[in-house]
């Protein structure tokens, strides 16, 4: 697959960057700052899969835009020339038709509908190769309503949301559901791929610049579907290589603070662990986002809100009033068990 | 010469000059039944059309607490089913049950009573999807009600219960009335009216008849299915099952019925671009087949709806070449009726300006058309907003157009009254506006990385102004929906009479008087063209065939 210098195709977007957005997208390691704004547009590819089929779609509106201008003119022409003006009496002249005419109006667009198949042939088989038997995945994801868990196999990391990748590298993402069905979508690394309960996909991705990738659900999914947000953060390998050891670590403790030791056995009595898991206590469960490294993260409920313990409390106290259809019930927690399972919660890093 | 006409006088109630509801509701009569199906399509449009807007309303500003995720999700299902199913459908439906007999020269259907059972069918079929609002909460799984979404443990109210029921019995109906207008179309043509001969309009009714016939059972067979799993728990679509068989069954018939409700428009087209340009339609043969070649090849394309479900190269690039060999008998379509024009003497009626902004927008919807059937566009944009706008453009640009026209055209046949044409240019104006400004500025939100079915935004660049753009623009057309209303109801009350011919019409049905009496004709001429009033009135130059 060819490679592409970036700062040449940077400046050479420049001009689309002025039709579609006010500022330009980059997002460095302080992604999801309030500065820091993320456009998810398909016209700012940033993978290898994303740049080839940007280049269809660039010959794809040059063809289509030239047809429709077409149209317009002989429309506009026909009417304009033939249009009965005032008093006027005629009879127009009765043809039946003309072979010649309809063998064109046949022949042109199946000549190019010949070239862009051929382009869509070459350009699937750029995004999705052949694996050749070659699926041992980097990174599995699984969709859940309403989030994304986030699975290394070979280091056994587990998160939730926000996909930490390697930049420069062919990765194989296997793609699965926990329920129903859920559609992945990066616009600027490329393909949308479904996951489907019962079945296995996968996708290959190259991503040829480290940045913070904003993407969405793009399968109607239940309630929450516009809040199935999710993020790629594309790394060097050295700090994905930190990343990635720093998540394989148990749940850090912070001893001899009370507060924390009292959230920790809220945490573990109010059946909070049935759901959700913390590496290296006895919460392991899967129904709703893994909470290990919880504070690594950047936003909380699928990219609805910033996260911090503000946001945290107020989800705890009343998660349907903050988000209604997602399965976290309403429970009926005291100021001070809500303080200490949020003081808890804080220092999972 | 004579019309043939029934022995034994028609079921039904003994229609008198009292045009009473009674009458009404127990009639069998082709028109009055034409017309009740553009009636009832007429009312759940302004349902339909009011839903729309409360999204509009939702989506307006980002991050917007107007509407719970639940109901928007409710509405949004809703506003779908209800315009494919029981505003486009019916409207094509009546516009073919009104004027396939009065363009053959027969007096009726060839089943009167089943004509009439496929009009409540669909009428009924929509009051009971309607009634799940009453039932404890409408369908919210989409219009499209994938799998394994639309199951009881992940959707629990009885809403997708009664969608299916609805759309099964609107379904039987529908069935119903295609057979009735094929039997209709093959047997009872007048004499002289050879197939060769059929009015473009007709054509497509019986092309269209077809398609019908084939499309609705996967769907009903999907329905059944959806139940024996929510009522029963059979395993049809979930473990054990598979989600991905929802998805065939229902674009196996969910593509053809798109081509379903746009080609009796496409009839309609058609029979305008003739009249208003003076004109003999330019390559019939070419029309005529080209709507055969998108009927048969409509039956091969579904999995286009597909292509991120993970299948591989081969199936995706086969339904790839199918769906862009569509393109091609489409842009016969819209040349050949340029071509019609071409020469002409073009009189802007109403009906004629739909007609013509048709070309450009359904060209637009078309081109988009095209993006889908190339994979890895489709790969980006499918389930955008791109979509959303890709398909309103067929569906309103394409189809609606058709109906809006057809109705500008016939409705002095239909009521012996005319709309007013300067009102109705105000309309139209403002409906082409509020269209475009609504559904073109959703192309780009796509692009921009918008999903569809959202029931909000976060404010990322742009989303804001262009969301709103398009729901003032949205507002422009519900303006226009309540001028049409408005301009509907003058024309009936006090619409200037007609006469049997108002536009120099080419086709049998001017021949009738303006309202058709029971007996549609007392005798007609021999007919031999396909235009036999343009023979009548120009004997020096009758058409050769």
């Amino acid at each position: 697959m060819r490679r592409f210098n970036i700062t040449a195709e940077t400046q050479r977007r420049r001009g689309i960057d002025k039709i579609f957005s006010a500022s330009p997208r980059l997002c460095g390691k302080n992604y999801l700052d309030k500065s820091c704004i993320l456009l998810q547009s398909m016209l700012h590819p940033s993978s290898d899969q994303a740049h080839s089929i940007y280049r269809l779609f660039n010959r794809f509106n040059i063809a289509a835009f030239s047809m429709l201008a077409l149209v317009i003119v002989l429309t506009v022409y026909i009417c304009i020339k033939y249009r009965v003006r005032k008093g006027e009496e005629r009879t127009p002249a009765q043809f039946k038709g003309n072979n010649k005419v309809e063998a064109l109006m046949i022949g042109v667009p199946a000549l190019l509908l010949l070239y862009f198949f051929y382009h869509t042939i070459a350009t699937m088989k750029a995004v999705e190769p052949n694996m050749r038997g070659n699926t041992q995945p980097d990174v599995i994801i699984t969709g859940h309503q309403f989030w994304w868990e986030v699975y290394y196999p070979q280091t056994g990391v587990i998160t939730a949301n926000e996909v930490h990748l390697p930049v420069g590298k062919r990765l194989i993402m296997e793609m699965r559901s926990a329920d129903v069905i859920h559609s992945w979508w990066m616009p600027e690394l490329g393909n949308k791929m479904d996951l489907i309960p019962g079945r296995n996909n996968f996708l290959t991705l190259n991503i040829n610049q480290p940045a913070t990738y904003a993407g969405t659900c793009s399968e109607f999914c239940g309630a929450q579907h516009a809040w199935m947000r999710l993020y790629v953060v594309a790394e060097d390998s050295v700090t994905y290589t930190d990343w990635l050891a720093a998540n394989a670590q148990p749940a850090s403790k912070m001893a001899g603070d009370s507060l924390i030791a009292k959230g920790e056995q809220i945490f573990q009595t109010a059946t909070c662990g049935e759901c959700h898991r913390i590496q290296g206590t006895a919460a392991q469960g899967n129904e709703g986002p893994d909470l290990t490294h919880l504070f690594l993260r950047k936003r909380m409920l699928s990219g609805m809100l910033p996260l911090n313990e503000a946001n945290l409390y107020k989800w705890i106290n009343k998660p349907q009033a903050v988000k209604p259809g997602s399965y976290m019930p309403d429970f009926i927690f005291s100021k001070d068990t809500l303080d200490a399972l949020v003081h808890y919660m804080a220092q999972l890093k | 010469m004579n019309i043939p006409e029934p022995q034994s006088p028609l079921p039904g109630v003994s229609v008198s000059t009292d045009q009473g509801l009674l009458q009404w509701i127990s009639s069998v009569d082709h028109k009055q039944i034409g017309i009740m199906y553009l009636l009832v399509a007429f009312f759940f449009f302004l349902v339909g059309g009011v839903l729309a807007l409360l999204m509009r309303v939702q989506l307006a500003v980002p991050e917007n607490h107007f509407l719970s995720p639940q109901a928007y999700n409710q509405i949004f299902t809703m506003h779908g089913t209800t315009m494919i199913f029981f505003v486009l459908m019916p409207s094509v439906l009546g516009f073919s049950v009104y004027l396939t007999p009065l363009m053959i020269g027969a007096n009726e259907m060839a089943f009167p009573r089943l004509n009439a059972f496929g009009l409540w069918m669909t009428f009924f079929g929509g009051l009971l999807l309607y009634f799940s609002f009453v039932a404890g909460g409408a369908p919210n799984a989409g219009w499209f009600n994938y799998a394994p979404l639309n199951e009881k443990n992940f959707s629990g109210s009885s809403g997708i219960d009664y969608y299916a029921l609805g759309l099964f019995l609107s379904g039987v109906g529908s069935v119903a009335t295609a057979v009735n207008l094929i039997v209709t179309i093959l047997y009872y043509r007048i004499k002289g009216m050879r197939i060769k001969r059929l009015s473009l309009f007709v054509w497509m009714v019986l092309v269209n008849s077809f398609l019908i016939l084939a499309a609705i059972p996967p769907l009903n067979a999907a329905l059944s299915m959806i139940l024996l799993d929510r009522q029963l728990n059979a395993h049809f679509f979930t473990t054990g099952g598979s989600a991905l068989l929802w998805q065939h069954l229902f674009w196996l018939f969910g593509h053809p019925e798109v081509y379903i409700l746009i080609l009796p428009s496409f009839g309609i087209y058609s029979e305008v671009f003739q009249v208003f340009s003076g004109k003999r339609i330019f390559g019939y043969g070419f029309v005529a087949a080209s709507s055969v070649a998108i009927a048969l090849l409509a039956f091969g394309v579904w999995m286009h709806h597909m292509f991120a479900v993970g299948s591989g190269l081969v199936v995706n690039g086969f339904f790839s070449a199918s769906s862009m060999l569509i393109g091609i008998p489409t842009g016969v379509k819209i040349f050949n009726w340029l071509a019609t024009m071409y020469g002409g003497t073009i009189r802007f009626t109403v009906s004629m300006m739909f007609a013509i902004a048709f070309l450009i927008e359904f060209t637009i919807g078309g081109l988009t058309g095209i993006a889908f059937s190339i994979v890895p566009i489709d790969w980006q944009l499918t389930d955008t907003y791109y979509v959303v706008a890709h398909l309103h453009y067929v569906l309103i640009g394409g189809s609606f157009f058709g109906i809006l026209s057809g109705l500008f055209y016939w409705f002095p046949k239909m009521t012996g009254r005319m709309l007013n044409e300067k009102a109705g240019k105000w309309f139209f104006w403002l409906f082409v506006i509020g269209f475009n400004g609504t559904f073109f500025i959703q192309h780009i939100l796509g692009i921009l990385g918008m999903p569809r079915r959202v029931y909000t935004y976060p404010a990322l660049p742009s989303y804001g102004l262009y969301n709103f753009i398009s729901s003032v623009s949205a507002f422009i057309m519900g303006i226009a929906g309540l001028l049409l209303v408005i301009i509907v109801y003058h024309g009936m009350k006090y619409g200037k009479k007609a006469g049997n011919d108002p536009w120099n019409g080419f086709t049998l049905e001017w021949m009738a008087a303006s309202p058709p009496a029971l007996k549609n004709f007392d005798s007609l001429p021999v007919v031999n063209s396909r235009r036999p009033l343009w023979d009548l009135k120009h004997p020096e130059n009758p058409d050769d065939e």
